[in-house]
C-alpha cells in the first residue's frame, strides 16, 4: 500500500498532535497541591460546651463593626435571625426535639485556610492575607455578582440586598482592631471564655489539651477545623456532633481543591476533549456527507449548481 | 393550729398593743413581710394588707427557743441590727423568745433553768430556732452546754419542738465550721436530728425577713412553706441571685469588671469575672433587700457574691474561681442552626408564572409564523425546478436572475 508524502504528514499532523497535548496536559500535577498555613495565622477558638449563650459576642461584634442594630425580623431588637448584612457573628441554638443536650453555636466567617468564597471571586475583591490569614472583602474590587455568598460551604458572606451600593459582609476577624494591637470584639467580651483569640497553632494546641483533659467531652474527641475544609483558622469544639452546629463534614480537601481537580480530571490525557472532539466531527461528516449527495442528486436533475 | 394552743402567750396583736406598737408601724411590717414573700406563702394570698394585718394579730405569739452552737452570733445581730430599730422590736414583740443566749440576762443555771422552763411551758408547741454548726465528731466533745455535749442539746430540745428552723449556713449544713478539714464534724441540724419539720434558711448571715415570715406562716397557717431539695423555702430560694441581679444588664452587654478598682468596677459593671457566684446562688438577696436599704449586700458594694446559701460553693470554691454557669433549657430566641427558607408568596408565584406562560406562548405564535426547515426546502426545490423548467423551454430565456439569486443580493 503506497502512501503519499502528503498522507503521510496528514496523518502525522493527526495523531502527534494530540497526543503531544495529551502528554504535556497529563504530565502536569493533578492532584491538589498541599495547603500552605499563613506564616502569623491567626483565628478563633470556639469552645461551644462553656458557651452560655449570652449573646455579648453579638453586641460586642455589632459595636466593633459599627453595624446599626438589626431591628427587622420579628422587630425584636438586635435579634437576627442568622447571619446578615448588619450581622457578622451569631449564636445560634441547637435544641433537639427528644429534650437531649442542647448546645449554643457561635457561627462567623471560619477563614479557611483556602477559602472557597475567594476561589470564587473573580476580581479578588475577597482574598486572603499572605500573613494573618484573614479572609478580607475589599469594596473597590466587588462587582456585586455573589459568587461568594453561593460557593462558602458555611455560607458566611452575605450580600447586602438593599441600597444602591451594596455590600458584601462577612467577619474580617476586626482587621482594624488588629492593627490597633486590640483583640477582635467577640473575644474581648466572652464572660467564659467560650472565644478566645490567638495565632492558630496556639490555639489548636490549647484545643488539643483540653481534649486530653477532658477525654470523652468533646463529640469524636477531635478539633473542627483541624483539617476540616482544608484546615481553618476557627477552630470549634463541641459536645454535639458538628453536622447538628450547622458545621458540614467536608472531608480534609478543601471545596476550591476538590473542584480543581474535577475540572482538571476533565483534562487529564486530553482525553474528554479527544472523545467530545471526535464526536463533533463525526457528527459534521455525516450530515455534510447527506447534504453533498443530496445536492448531486439535484444537480444532475435539474441541472444546476449546487447550492450547500 | 395557732387557736388551738390557749395556755401560750397572748396575741400578737394583744401584745402589739400592750407594747404600745402603732397600727400605722405594724401595717408596715406586714407590707414589708408580704413584699418579701409576694408568692409562695399561703399568709401572703390574702387580697389586702388589712386581712393579713388581721390575720396576724389574731395568731397566738409563737414561743421561740433560740440555741447557739458553732456560730459567729452573725444571724442574731442580722435581726436585731435591721436599719429602723423600730422593726427589730416589732419583730420581737410578733414572736415570744423565750430563750435566747444572747439577748437574756441569765446565765450558768439560771439560763439551764430558763430553757427547761420554756420548753415545759410550751412543749409540743414551740418553735426551735438553731443558730451555728454542731460538732458531731468524737461524740460531740468539741462542744459543750450545761455538761451535755451539743448534740444530745439539740436532740433534746428539737423533741418537743412542733418545728425547727435552722438559721444561718452553719445549722443549715454546717457552714464555716464545716470547712476543709472540719477538725469538729460539724454538720447541720438535719444530720443530726430526724423525724422533724425542718426548714433550712441558708445565709451568711440569712435575711431575718425570711425567718419571720417563715414563723409567721406556721402560726397564722398552720403549716411550713413549700422546700426545695436542700429545705429551703422556695419563696425566698426558688431564683439565682443572677436572675434579678441589678448588673445584670451589663453581664449581658459583656461589661465586665477585670479586676478591683479598674475602671469597670468602679462604672459597676458585672463581677462575674472576679468570681462572682450569682449565677448558681439561690438566694433572694438581689429582691429583698438587707437592713431595709437597696444596695446592701456584697454585689450592691462592689463585693463578688460569694455564694453563701449553696453548700457546694461557700467555702468549698476559690473566692475569685468563676462559676460554670448552669442554664435551664434555654428559650426559643435563638435563631436555629438553620434558618428557614423564605416562603414562595402566592402573588410572586402568580408573576413568575404569568412571565413564563407569555414567553412560552410568544414562542409558539413565533414558530408558527416561521415555515419548517423541511418545508422551506421543497420549497426551495420547487423554484429552482421551475426555473429549470423556465430554461428548457423553447420559448427566450429569461432576462431576470434566477429567483434565488435576487433574493440572496
Amino acid at each position: 500500500m503506497a502512501i503519499t508524502r502528503r498522507e503521510l504528514f496528514s496523518k502525522v499532523a493527526k495523531a502527534g498532535v494530540p497526543a503531544a497535548v495529551a502528554i504535556s496536559v497529563g504530565a502536569t500535577q493533578l492532584q491538589a497541591e498541599t495547603i500552605a498555613v499563613p506564616s502569623a495565622a491567626v483565628g478563633l477558638l470556639y469552645d461551644a460546651s462553656i458557651c452560655i449563650g449570652c449573646k455579648a459576642c453579638v453586641a460586642a461584634c455589632a459595636e466593633a463593626n459599627n453595624t446599626p442594630p438589626d431591628t427587622r425580623g420579628d422587630a425584636l431588637h438586635q435579634a437576627p435571625s442568622d447571619l446578615n448584612d448588619l450581622t457578622r457573628n451569631v449564636i445560634k441554638l441547637y435544641k433537639p426535639e427528644d429534650g437531649s443536650a442542647f448546645s449554643f453555636v457561635k457561627r462567623q466567617c471560619m477563614h479557611c485556610l483556602d477559602p472557597a468564597c475567594a476561589a470564587g471571586c473573580p476580581f479578588q475583591a475577597l482574598h486572603k492575607d499572605p500573613e494573618s490569614g484573614i479572609v478580607n472583602w475589599t469594596a473597590e474590587e466587588c462587582i456585586g455578582c455573589r459568587y461568594c455568598t453561593i460557593t462558602c460551604p458555611y455560607h458566611v458572606p452575605r450580600f447586602q440586598w438593599q441600597g444602591f451600593n451594596p455590600r458584601v459582609t462577612k467577619c474580617e476577624l476586626c482587621s482594624h482592631r488588629l492593627e490597633k494591637g486590640l483583640k477582635p470584639g467577640c473575644t474581648s467580651v466572652c464572660p467564659t471564655g467560650a472565644v478566645i483569640f490567638g495565632p492558630r497553632p496556639v490555639l489548636l494546641a490549647d484545643a488539643k489539651e483540653r481534649i486530653q483533659k477532658n477525654p470523652g467531652r468533646y463529640y469524636q474527641n477531635r478539633v473542627y477545623g483541624e483539617t476540616d475544609n482544608g484546615g481553618t483558622q476557627c477552630l470549634y469544639l463541641s459536645r454535639v456532633p458538628f453536622e447538628k452546629l450547622g458545621l458540614p463534614e467536608l472531608g480534609p480537601e478543601s471545596v476550591p481543591a476538590r473542584t480543581l481537580r474535577w475540572q482538571r480530571r476533565f483534562y487529564q490525557y486530553f482525553a474528554l476533549p479527544a472523545v467530545l472532539y471526535a464526536g463533533l466531527v463525526q457528527v459534521i461528516r455525516k450530515s455534510l456527507k447527506g447534504h453533498e449527495q443530496e445536492a448531486h442528486e439535484r444537480e444532475k436533475e435539474t441541472g444546476l449548481r449546487a447550492q450547500l | 393550729m395557732a387557736k388551738s394552743n390557749p395556755p401560750g402567750p397572748g396575741t400578737i396583736g394583744d401584745q402589739l398593743r400592750a407594747a404600745g406598737v402603732s397600727r400605722r408601724d405594724f401595717l408596715r411590717l406586714c407590707s414589708m413581710i408580704m413584699a418579701s414573700a409576694p408568692v409562695g406563702l399561703a399568709l401572703t394570698q390574702h387580697k389586702s394588707l388589712a386581712q393579713i394585718a388581721s390575720v396576724i394579730g389574731k395568731a397566738r405569739r409563737p414561743s421561740v427557743i433560740w440555741l447557739h452552737f458553732q456560730d459567729c452570733t452573725g444571724c442574731t445581730e442580722t435581726l436585731l441590727r435591721t436599719s429602723a430599730p423600730d422593726v427589730a422590736h416589732l419583730i420581737l414583740d410578733v414572736i415570744s423568745l423565750d430563750y435566747h443566749e444572747t439577748l437574756m440576762a441569765a446565765s450558768g443555771a439560771q439560763a439551764e433553768a430558763a430553757l427547761q422552763k420554756a420548753i415545759a411551758d410550751n412543749a409540743g408547741k414551740y418553735v426551735l430556732v438553731v443558730e451555728g454548726a454542731i460538732p458531731a465528731k468524737d461524740d460531740g466533745v468539741y462542744m459543750e452546754l450545761g455538761g451535755k455535749p451539743a448534740v444530745k442539746v439539740v436532740k433534746e430540745v428539737a423533741e418537743q419542738a412542733a418545728a425547727v428552723i435552722a438559721i444561718g449556713s452553719c445549722a443549715s449544713w454546717g457552714g464555716i465550721p464545716s470547712a476543709d478539714p472540719n477538725p469538729t464534724g460539724a454538720v447541720g441540724v438535719d444530720s443530726v436530728i430526724s423525724g422533724k419539720a425542718i426548714v433550712n434558711l441558708p445565709g451568711c448571715p440569712p435575711n431575718p425577713y425570711n425567718l419571720l415570715s417563715v414563723v409567721l406562716e406556721y402560726v397564722t397557717m398552720g403549716k411550713l412553706p413549700a422546700l426545695d431539695e436542700f429545705g429551703r423555702p422556695k419563696f425566698a430560694y426558688d431564683r439565682v441571685i443572677h436572675e434579678n441581679c441589678p448588673r445584670r444588664a451589663h453581664f449581658d452587654a459583656g461589661r465586665f469588671a477585670a479586676a478591683f478598682g479598674d475602671e469597670g468596677h468602679r462604672k459597676g459593671w458585672c463581677l462575674y469575672k472576679l468570681g462572682c457566684k450569682g449565677p448558681v446562688t439561690h438566694a433572694a438577696c438581689s429582691t429583698r433587700h438587707f437592713n431595709e436599704l437597696p444596695g446592701v449586700w456584697p454585689i450592691g458594694i462592689g463585693a463578688p457574691c460569694f455564694g453563701c446559701t449553696e453548700k457546694s460553693v461557700v467555702w468549698r470554691m476559690g473566692t475569685f474561681e468563676t462559676v460554670p454557669i448552669h442554664l435551664a433549657t434555654p428559650p426559643e430566641t435563638y435563631p436555629p442552626i438553620y434558618s428557614a427558607a423564605g416562603q414562595i408568596k402566592v402573588g410572586a408565584a402568580a408573576l413568575v408564572g404569568a412571565i413564563a406562560g407569555a414567553v412560552g406562548g410568544a414562542t409558539w405564535v413565533a414558530s408558527q409564523r416561521f415555515q419548517s426547515s423541511s418545508e422551506a426546502g421543497v420549497a426551495r426545490v420547487n423554484v429552482d425546478r421551475a426555473y429549470a423548467e423556465k430554461l428548457k423551454s423553447p420559448v427566450a430565456p429569461p432576462t431576470e436572475k434566477r429567483p434565488l439569486d435576487k433574493k440572496e443580493d
